[in-house]
């Protein structure tokens, strides 16, 4: 088990984290969750471009740089902490997603890897498949409720239950049948759509199976888990840099134990959040049949400290933290939007009892 | 030898030797005298001391074989525990600051469990607060004289040696007056008291120094140093408690999950939950003591951050022995008497939960540690910190 950073590993954030702080800060993430398409695809593309982030995980023969999860939580850490808006962890996922197919879509995978194609993936959706024509073809109806950057995606794919099972379907974003509905989303950095699919077009990507669509959804808790860990610390380092500078009644206020205390106690969720994140991930890399369990544990672990941590963080700055213009309610927005993202926290902790044979 | 192996030797061994060594609670004469018998083969089997020095009669092996064993271990209830004070703070302390002598005279005998070792900081007056401490060591021919009380002893019932802290000068501010000392715990004027503790038992004493003498050559680092030496023996202590270094497991630990998941009725998805919400906190814990392992092992030294995983250790505790007792209901506080009776052991489990959010340091002073020296938060302001000892207000009687 390696729950301690290499130090390529090291390297990987250090070269994340500095190219987040120059062309990302909290101001840039202000004017983006403003702009019309909520993020700047000049970031993005320098995201993939310079860092090839897009591909880190995709094989090398298809463009990638082939790396494991534990690089990818590393660099998802880091977009997190930013609070990095647009279609990062959206495309990120969808990677997940091709990576465990049995016969890896080439062109998918590659216009990933390069940057050129954006894309969000729909896991066990409840859409349907139909299959009639036999060729690779399918009609999708039904309707993804909620979806990750599905309003700028330029290629869904959705988990959609076939006659013979599940299926995963690329479907073209501006593609017939398909209507796109934009959502009003608590959290401003990062946008969600309303998908809806009427005998939409799409294509059945071979070498879809149960198993492995079971493990792309704990892959992608895993990498939801990751961004968290980035939120939690970033939410954390704003409250204790702010305790620091803050006076009242003549002190600063991190020597008050009411604020002291409340800081260490922050701080022993993230020992145990980072903690987690590396075990989680070890396991997407090393561990396969303790994946199950470490993903459903990471997104039980993570989704309540990382809210816990931002809405404290949140609250130790008093009256300032609830104003617009600073960032701390950015940071309790996303801690929330992501604890729900892959569904209701319940269901995590159902799943992990069922995992445990509770 | 690759560490698969190491660690099937070891599972064979303690298949071999440690059942039949199991001892219960706090160990009688008898107990005693079983426990060091076992701890003696222990240490011949090269399984005491695996990461101490080899020069000083360790095994000088690294984190991993510790691990390795400890995880085989765990499996048992190992009788170690009139020895965790010793391989958990004293040997480590000494390991680290005494002088070569002192290390070939102490150190090996510790391992061997030929001698039992207990650790004398607290006093009624000086809890959190242990710089505050008020036993006093005056230089006499050839060593010193102490007198003074010193409270929360762990083992001292049993013990040969201790590590003492005591105040060698009044006239400076406390930190800089204070002075550590190996002590002969069977010396003329040492009185052991047991201490009886909400359990009903006596888990720890208190003692009284009656002008015992201390030869000079048991001094631990240099006079007006004992602060430095005893924030290292307290690190050790952190890291020993929330790292489990007794070696005993969690296996025969009625509120633990793996207990509670065979008793409770996970039919109810109330209850499901809870244990849920166990599992993972306990899980979450666990990991970040093994990364502060890998850590250390990768030469990134955790320092203060040992405090944190004993404070959530602490809490952990707490809630699984109060989670534990309110899924038996009734049974866990109304029982038949009968040593190993479900009951018994819950409402003991429940006594004994407040122990561990207590000793070796405060919640509240863990988490005074973790903001301040892990977060680098300011200080609390200090009105004690360049006043002269003996003019500083003390609890239990005068300074001086």
């Amino acid at each position: 088990m390696k729950l301690v950073l290499t130090p390529e590993q090291r390297e990987l954030r250090e070269a994340v984290r500095g190219f987040l702080s120059g062309a990302s800060p909290l101001p840039a993430v202000r004017a983006a969750m403003d702009s019309e398409t909520g993020y700047d695809p000049a970031v993005y593309r320098r995201l993939n471009g310079e860092l090839g982030l897009s591909g880190l995980i995709v094989p090398e023969e298809y463009g990638g740089a082939g790396a494991g999860f534990a690089e990818l939580a590393v660099a998802l850490e880091e977009t997190g902490a930013a609070l990095l808006p647009g279609p990062f962890l959206a495309t990120t996922a969808a990677a997940i997603a091709l990576t465990q197919l049995q016969t890896p879509d080439k062109e998918l995978l590659g216009g990933i890897a390069e940057g050129r194609v954006t894309a969000a993936f729909a896991p066990a959706s409840g859409v349907t498949a139909g299959t009639a024509d036999g060729d690779g073809r399918a009609a999708l109806s039904g309707t993804v409720p909620h979806l990750l950057n599905g309003l700028d995606a330029d290629v869904l794919l959705v988990e959609a239950a076939a006659p013979d099972g599940p299926v995963l379907v690329a479907v073209e974003a501006g593609g017939a049948g398909v209507a796109r509905e934009a959502l009003t989303t608590l959290d401003p950095t990062r946008r969600q759509a309303r998908v809806t699919f009427d005998g939409s077009p799409g294509r059945i990507l071979s070498g879809a199976d149960e198993a492995g669509l079971a493990r792309a959804r704990d892959l992608l808790a895993v990498a939801v888990a990751a961004e968290q860990l980035g939120v939690l610390r970033a939410s954390l380092d704003a409250i204790v840099a702010y305790s620091k500078i803050r006076v009242a009644f003549n002190r600063l206020i991190g020597s008050y134990q009411g604020v002291k205390h409340k800081l260490a106690d922050m701080h022993c969720k993230l020992e145990q959040a980072e903690s987690v994140v590396r075990y989680a991930a070890w396991t997407a890399d090393e561990a396969p049949g303790e994946l199950p369990a470490a993903a459903a544990l990471a997104q039980v672990y993570l989704g309540r400290a990382c809210f816990e941590v931002a809405r404290d963080s949140l609250l130790l700055h008093g009256g300032i933290g609830f104003t617009w213009e600073h960032d701390a309610h950015l940071f309790y927005k996303r801690a929330k939007a992501d604890e729900v993202l892959l569904g209701p926290p319940r269901a995590h902790r159902t799943r992990l009892a069922d995992l445990l044979e509770l | 030898m690759d560490l698969e192996d190491y660690r099937r030797r070891a599972r064979v061994w303690l298949e071999a030797n440690a059942p039949q060594a199991r001892v219960e609670g706090t160990p009688d004469a008898g107990g005693v005298a079983a426990a060091k018998a076992f701890m003696a083969e222990l240490y011949d089997a090269g399984y005491s001391g695996i990461t101490w020095p080899a020069e000083w009669g360790g095994q000088g092996l690294t984190q991993a074989e510790e691990r390795a064993f400890a995880a085989e271990a765990a499996r048992f209830t190992l009788p170690t525990y009139v020895f965790s004070i010793g391989l958990g703070m004293c040997g480590p302390t000494l390991v680290d600051l005494g002088t070569d002598e002192q290390r070939r005279r102490y150190v090996r005998p510790l391992l061997r469990g030929e001698e039992i070792w207990c650790q004398l900081f607290s006093e009624p007056g000086a809890g959190s607060d242990v710089a505050a401490l008020q036993t006093r060591a005056v230089p006499t021919d050839g060593g010193w004289v102490v007198d003074g009380q010193k409270v929360w002893t762990s083992v001292a019932q049993n013990a040969d040696w201790g590590l003492l802290l005591t105040r060698t000068d009044v006239d400076v501010p406390k930190h800089k007056g204070l002075t550590m000392f190996i002590v002969d715990m069977h010396a003329p004027g040492v009185t052991v008291r047991p201490l009886r503790d909400m359990t009903g038992r006596a888990h720890f004493n208190e003692i009284f120094f009656d002008g015992v003498h201390i030869p000079a050559e048991n001094l631990v680092g240099q006079v007006g140093g004992g602060w430095s030496c005893a924030v290292t023996t307290l690190l050790h202590e952190r890291l020993s408690i929330a790292g489990g270094v007794g070696m005993s497991g969690q296996k025969d630990n009625p509120v633990a999950f793996e207990a509670l998941r065979e008793s409770a009725d996970t039919g109810d998805p109330l209850v499901r939950d809870q244990l849920v919400e166990l599992y993972v906190r306990s899980r979450a814990l666990a990991l970040f003591n093994q990364r502060l392992s890998q850590e250390t092992k990768a030469g990134i030294f955790p320092g203060a951050r040992g405090s944190a995983a004993k404070l959530l250790l602490a809490e952990l505790t707490l809630f699984q022995a109060d989670l534990a007792s309110s899924l038996a209901g009734p049974e866990a506080v109304a029982h038949s008497g009968a040593e190993g009776d479900g009951g018994a052991r819950l409402a003991h489990s429940l006594a004994l939960a407040p122990a561990m959010a207590l000793g070796g340091g405060t919640n509240e002073i863990m988490r005074n540690i973790v903001g301040e020296r892990v977060l680098n938060l300011p200080p609390e302001p200090r009105t004690d910190k360049n006043v002269p000892f003996k003019d500083l207000k003390t609890s239990g009687g005068p300074a001086s």
